[in-house]
């Protein structure tokens, strides 16, 4: 059959995927349709593989030197992509946010590489080959490709905590950093007008590869759900490059759409703080230096397990508010022990999810889902806040921040602006911490000095698990 | 390469973008950590850029390049796709029976 045949068969299966990825991500909008979107990207993928596979190139090279010869190397390659691949879809949840990061890291990866060689093939054809567009989408996916690659190992060593996750800084930081991407751009322009001085290619590799750790080093745990998504972003976008290189309206597509999500995931973040993009990237948060104004040291009040029981008991409506202490922590199933104690007490247990809780956007909600806490029960930040003057006892495990009223009220406050759950105007407020030590972001909390609120100190998995055994103890009587 | 197909490859991007941010607009806070690694398999179609560098085996360099390209690829769609699915499974309005 002809190649124009064989054209047309992979332009067609190019056009099938692209449809089933868009329904795929649409039907990712609600859990009950959810699944049926994870078979349309697989199925999209497979016929995107597919086409490929009839590309006139390989067909040639196939027909010339056998089924094996021609695909042995992409055979071994997705052969052992398979094998490391599916140990990582086994983590557990905790590390999601790193495996997250480590896939982002690998797109990017693989982005860089098939522009570097593209740059060598076309090089070898000569000068004709390498013409202005060609230069400039190789250079933009190069230098996407390689600071996503270094950047999101950056930030899956963070995660996974092989470097410390307090931000590092040191002096002129941002100066640097920008001097460097402002380097590694200059050096790209010079090198789509003069594209046969090939040394200049490894350079901006090495300036990209350089700027994506230098860009990470400063960031914070607290940063990483806006970080991985911009990241997210960026491994789209470096895929939307490769199609400005390779010609080919499927990466451009596919690309588009995870940048668009990675893009829209950001925002969501930045909002969800207060915060901008670039201060985020250039603000390494965890420096900043708490409100000079030292608050009077108030007397917290404390509470044991049993008392919290108690006070949990009688209420109508209790909402517990998690943060990423209560998964350090792995009380996620404690909780859940809880909230079916309380359920069959007849109190209204609700979950309210603060966007940025947890290390990735949505991180908050998988855990709780795990512990099979009915997703109807998880409510977001501005739907709770609403109901939070009615709630009898909000339950704060783990989280700091995120319910800190200082952020509404307190100019001087690092986190003012950004908003909060509003845990304060429940009736009672009870909060489960190690120590009074403040939280990541060195901010004293107001809400644990506060009238209405008491501790429970001690490791939250411990005190979960001791409420729910006084709970269990009371109906044994 | 021609300036018409510079230009649709402008225009299919620009559409591709309005159409992701519709959609994903749409998807409930909910499920925004199994977006994003759906989206991390999605963006794997860069492995059709490395199965064809791979493939066309013009020279051993770009081969071995295109062949590492195709391994990371395929290492974010296996994971990307079952870890979807894995934690989409987990969204349950409540358990039958209680």
């Amino acid at each position: 059959m002809s190649d124009s045949f064989y054209e047309h068969l992979t332009q067609f299966a190019y056009l099938v995927a692209t449809a089933l990825f868009i329904f795929a991500l649409k039907w990712l909008s609600h859990p009950k349709t959810a699944r049926r979107g994870v078979l349309a990207g697989v199925l999209a993928m497979t016929a995107a593989i597919g086409g490929t596979f009839l590309h006139q190139e390989i067909r040639h090279v196939v027909g010339q030197s056998g089924f094996y010869e021609g695909l042995k190397w992409i055979g071994f390659a997705i052969i052992a992509g398979t094998i490391v691949g599916i140990p990582l879809a086994m983590v557990p949840l905790t590390a999601v946010p790193q495996r997250t990061a480590l896939s982002h890291s690998f797109g990017g990866l693989a982005a860089g590489l098939v522009g570097t060689a593209k740059y060598m093939l076309w090089y070898g054809e000569g000068e004709a080959s390498l013409n202005k567009f060609r230069m400039t989408a190789i250079i933009v996916e190069i230098i996407l490709g390689y600071l996503t690659f270094t950047g999101s190992l950056m930030a899956c060593g963070k995660l996974q905590e092989w470097i410390p996750t307090r931000p590092i800084t040191y002096k002129n930081q941002n100066l640097i950093n920008l001097a460097l991407l402002a380097v590694a751009i200059g050096v790209g322009v010079l090198i789509i007008f003069k594209p046969m001085l090939w040394w200049l290619f490894p350079v901006v590799v090495l300036l990209s590869l350089t700027f994506g750790v230098l860009l990470i080093i400063p960031i914070g745990g607290a940063d990483m759900p806006t970080v991985i998504s911009l990241l997210n972003s960026y491994a789209g976008l470096s895929a939307v490059a490769m199609g400005f290189v390779l010609e080919n309206k499927l990466l451009i597509t596919a690309g588009a759409l995870d940048g668009s999500s990675g893009f829209i995931l950001s925002v969501i973040m930045c909002r969800a703080m207060n915060r901008s993009f670039t201060n985020v990237l250039f603000g390494a948060f965890g420096q900043v230096k708490a409100s000079s104004v030292v608050a009077e040291k108030r007397a917290v009040k404390s509470a044991t397990a049993q008392d919290a029981a108690q006070l949990l008991e009688t209420a109508n409506l209790a909402v517990v508010v998690p943060g990423y202490g209560m998964a350090v922590a792995q009380a996620q199933h404690r909780v859940r022990e809880l909230y079916d104690q309380l359920t069959k007490r007849g109190v209204d247990v609700k979950f309210a999810i603060h966007p940025v809780a947890g290390r990735m956007p949505g991180h908050m909600n998988v855990l709780l889902a795990e512990a099979e806490i009915p997703y109807e029960k998880l409510i977001e930040m501005d739907d709770i806040n609403s109901e939070m003057p009615r709630v009898d006892v909000a339950l704060v495990i783990g989280a700091n921040d995120v319910v800190n009223p200082a952020a509404r009220h307190d100019k001087g406050s690092p986190i003012y602006g950004m908003p909060i759950i509003d845990a304060d105007k429940a009736k009672t407020v009870l909060a489960i911490k190690r120590t009074m030590n403040p939280g990541f972001a060195g901010i004293d909390n107001e809400l644990y000095t506060m009238d209405n609120t008491l501790m429970v100190f001690g490791d939250a998995k411990a005190v979960v698990g001791d409420i729910v055994r006084a709970l269990a103890g009371q109906a044994g009587h | 390469m021609q300036e018409l197909d510079l230009w649709s490859m402008i225009f299919v991007f620009m559409l591709a973008t309005f159409i992701g941010f519709e959609v994903i607009r749409n998807v409930s806070r909910l499920l925004h950590t199994p977006l994003m690694s759906l989206t991390n398999a999605i963006s794997a179609i860069a492995v059709v850029g490395s199965i064809i560098i791979a493939g066309e085996q013009k020279t051993t360099a770009t081969t071995v390049l295109g062949t590492i390209a195709v391994f990371a690829s395929m290492t974010n769609i296996i994971s990307g796709f079952l870890l979807t699915d894995r934690m989409l499974k987990m969204f349950k309005k409540r358990e039958p029976g209680k």
